[in-house]
C-alpha cells in the first residue's frame, strides 16, 4: 500500500519541508502520494505535483480547510487511510497540531520527528531534547509519522504527477479560525533559510539586534535568537531557536554573544557549518563550532559587515 | 466547570539526560525529578483560572510509579484541588495515557483539560491532541494566551511563523506552550496544606485500558557529537575560511 503524505502550505506555496518528507517516504518502499487540503490551493497542488517521486496528488479544496484547523484535517486524512499503510508529514506547529489526533482515531502509536527510516517499520527519533537517540520498531497495520526535515535532503523536481480533486469530508465544526499574527520579514524563515544569524543574552538590547540584521541582509539570512534573549525581551518569541523554539540546521549557522546552552544546542547543533562570536573563551558554544572568535560582539560584528561588504554581499 | 490537568514525573530539566552504557535507554538511577515544566504551566493556568472564578475545581491526574504521588503533591501545593494516581511502573505509551485520562476526565465530568504540549523526556507532543480525538472534543494546541467566553475559548497559539488565534467549543483539551505564564513557588503553608488534600490511587486495569506498548525500542544510543573546531584570531580570517575553506558564504 502507499504513504500518504500531508502537505505543508499557506494556500498559495507548497512549503519546503514537504519535499524533505517526501524523501523521507520514498524511504518506506511504497509508491507516495501527496495531500494537499486547503481552500483556492490549486498553485500549491501544481507544486506538489512536480515533486520527484510523487506518484499522485489528492488536492481537497474546501474553506473548511482553509487554516488547516486540526480537527478538520484529521476528519479527511482518517476517512483516507483504509487506502494508505502510512502517514508522514513534517514537525511543523501545523503537523504536530493534527497527525496525533489521526494516529488516536485509528487507535495506532505514533513515531514522533524521526531523523532516520532505517527501515519501513524501524526508525531513529530523538529524545530528550536531542541528547539521547531511539531506535524503534513499530508493528502497527497503519503507521503515522511526523518528520525533523532538517535531516532530510528535498526531493528534487521533474515529477508530473496526477492530481485528483477529491471531496471534503464532514465539517466537525468544533473550532473556528480568528486570525494570524505572523511576524512579516522580508528575511527567510528560520526553518528554511540557508544561512542564520543569531543573537544571545550578550546582545544586552532589542535595539542592538539591528547590527544582526545588518549582517543578515548582507548573507540573505534568517535572523534567530536564544531563549535568553527571548526571556529578556529582545526579540519575539517566534525567532527563538532551541529546544523549546525552532530546531533549525541551516548551512551556515552564525551564533552571536551565545553561551550555548543546552536548550540553544538541542535547536541548532545539526547545521553544517557553525561560527560563534563570543567574548568569553570558556563558553560551551566554542566546543561544537567550527570557526571560534573570541571578541566583543559590539566590534566584530559591524566589522563582520564592513569585511561582508567588501566581498560585494 | 471542573478542570482535569494531568502531570508527568520526568528527569529535572536540568539535568542532562546520559544514556547507558549498554545501549537500554536512560539512566534515571539517582536522578532529580520533578514535574514536567510544561505541566507546570497548566498546573498554573488551571490555578489562575479558579482564581478568577471562572472554574469551581481543577483535578490532578499522574500516571506513573508511586512516586508520582510527589508530583502530584507538588501541583496540589500550587493550588490543585485533588489528585488521582493512576500506578503503573510500566512505560506507558501516549496512546495509552490518552485512553486513561479519557476515562478519568469522562468519570470526572471534566470540561476542560491542560496539558502541556509536550514531556521534556520522550518529547513526543501527542497526548493531548490524541485525548482530544479519542474524547471527541475541539483542541487548542501550543497555547499562549487563553480566554474563557461563553461556550467557547479563544486560544492564541505559538505557531512557527508567530502567533495564530482559534476560537474552540467547550468542552476542549489545551495544551500549553511556555510563555503562557510564569508558574508559581508552592509557599511553605500551602505545601503543608497539600498533604492533606486526597489523592485517590488506581491502576490502568480499573479503567480497562491495556497500556502494553505499541513500539517496541530496539536501542537507544549518544548522538553524535561535534568536535570543536578551530579559533580565528580576526573577523578578516573568518570571513576568509566561510569563504575558501567552508565556501558557505
Amino acid at each position: 500500500m502507499s504513504v500518504l503524505v500531508v502537505a505543508d502550505h499557506d494556500n498559495k506555496t507548497l512549503a519546503e519541508v514537504t519535499a524533505k518528507v517526501v524523501t523521507a517516504a520514498k524511504q518506506m518502499g511504497d509508491e507516495v502520494h501527496i495531500l494537499v487540503a486547503g481552500q483556492d490551493c490549486e498553485p500549491v497542488a501544481q507544486a506538489a505535483s512536480k515533486l520527484d517521486g510523487v506518484a499522485k496528488v489528492l488536492h481537497a479544496d474546501d474553506p473548511i480547510y482553509s487554516a488547516r484547523l486540526a480537527e478538520n484535517v484529521t476528519e479527511l486524512v482518517v476517512g483516507l487511510m483504509g487506502n494508505y499503510s502510512a502517514v508522514m508529514s513534517s514537525a511543523t506547529t501545523a503537523s504536530k497540531n493534527f497527525m496525533p489526533r489521526v494516529a488516536a482515531l485509528l487507535d495506532v502509536a505514533q513515531i514522533s520527528e524521526i531523523v532516520k527510516v532505517e527501515a519501513p517499520d524501524t526508525f531513529v527519533r530523538p529524545i530528550y531534547a536531542g541528547n539521547a537517540m531511539q531506535t524503534v520498531q513499530s508493528g502497527e497495520a497503519k503507521k503515522v509519522i511526523t518528520v525533523r526535515t532538517t535531516t532530510f535532503q528535498a526531493t528534487g523536481q521533474g515529477g508530473s504527477a496526477a492530481i485528483e480533486k477529491i471531496s471534503a469530508a464532514k465539517n466537525p465544526g468544533l473550532s473556528e479560525y480568528v486570525e494570524d499574527r505572523l511576524s512579516s520579514s522580508e528575511r527567510p524563515q528560520l526553518t528554511s533559510a540557508k544561512i542564520i544569524i543569531s543573537g544571545g543574552r550578550g546582545m544586552q538590547s532589542g535595539d542592538n539586534f539591528k547590527m544582526i540584521e545588518a549582517v543578515a541582509d548582507k548573507l540573505k539570512a534568517a535572523v534567530g535568537a536564544s531563549r535568553a534573549a527571548v526571556d529578556a525581551g529582545y526579540a519575539p518569541n517566534d525567532m527563538q531557536v532551541g529546544q523549546t523554539g525552532k530546531v533549525v540546521a541551516p548551512e551556515l549557522y552564525i551564533a552571536v554573544g551565545i553561551s550555548g546552552a543546552i536548550q540553544h544546542l538541542a535547536g541548532m547543533k545539526d547545521s553544517k557549518v557553525i561560527v560563534a562570536i563570543n567574548k568569553d573563551e570558556e563558553a560551551p558554544i566554542f566546543q561544537v563550532s567550527d570557526y571560534g572568535l573570541v571578541a566583543d560582539l559590539f566590534k566584530a560584528v559591524p566589522e563582520l559587515e564592513a569585511e561582508l561588504a567588501k566581498l560585494g554581499l | 466547570m471542573k478542570v482535569l490537568v494531568p502531570v508527568k514525573r520526568v528527569i529535572d530539566y536540568n539535568v542532562k539526560a546520559r544514556v547507558k552504557a549498554d545501549g537500554s535507554g536512560v539512566d534515571l538511577a539517582n536522578v532529580k525529578m520533578s514535574m514536567n515544566p510544561f505541566d507546570e504551566i497548566s498546573v498554573e493556568q488551571a490555578v489562575r483560572m479558579k482564581e478568577a472564578g471562572v472554574i469551581t475545581e481543577v483535578i490532578i491526574a499522574s500516571i506513573g510509579p508511586a512516586a508520582a504521588q510527589e508530583t502530584i503533591r507538588t501541583a496540589l501545593a500550587m493550588g490543585g484541588d485533588r489528585g488521582v494516581l493512576v500506578k503503573t511502573d510500566q512505560t506507558v505509551e501516549p496512546l495509552a495515557v490518552a485512553k486513561i485520562l479519557k476515562e478519568i476526565a469522562t468519570k470526572e465530568g471534566a470540561e476542560i483539560v491542560i496539558l502541556g504540549k509536550q514531556a521534556i523526556d520522550d518529547d513526543s507532543n501527542q497526548t493531548g491532541q490524541m485525548l482530544a480525538a479519542l474524547l471527541g472534543w475541539s483542541q487548542a494546541t501550543f497555547a499562549s494566551e487563553v480566554k474563557l467566553d461563553g461556550g467557547k475559548a479563544e486560544v492564541t497559539r505559538e505557531v512557527d511563523g508567530g502567533l495564530q488565534t482559534i476560537k474552540v467549543n467547550l468542552p476542549t483539551v489545551i495544551t500549553v506552550d511556555l510563555r503562557l505564564n510564569e508558574p508559581r513557588y508552592a509557599s511553605l503553608p500551602n505545601i503543608m496544606k497539600a498533604r492533606k488534600k486526597p489523592i485517590e490511587e488506581k491502576t490502568p486495569e480499573d479503567f480497562g485500558v491495556d497500556i502494553t506498548p505499541r513500539l517496541k525500542v530496539l536501542k537507544t544510543t549518544e548522538p553524535p557529537t561535534r568536535s570543536a573546531g578551530v579559533k580565528v584570531e580576526s573577523v578578516q580570517e573568518l570571513v576568509a575560511k566561510l569563504r575558501n575553506e567552508a565556501g558557505v558564504i
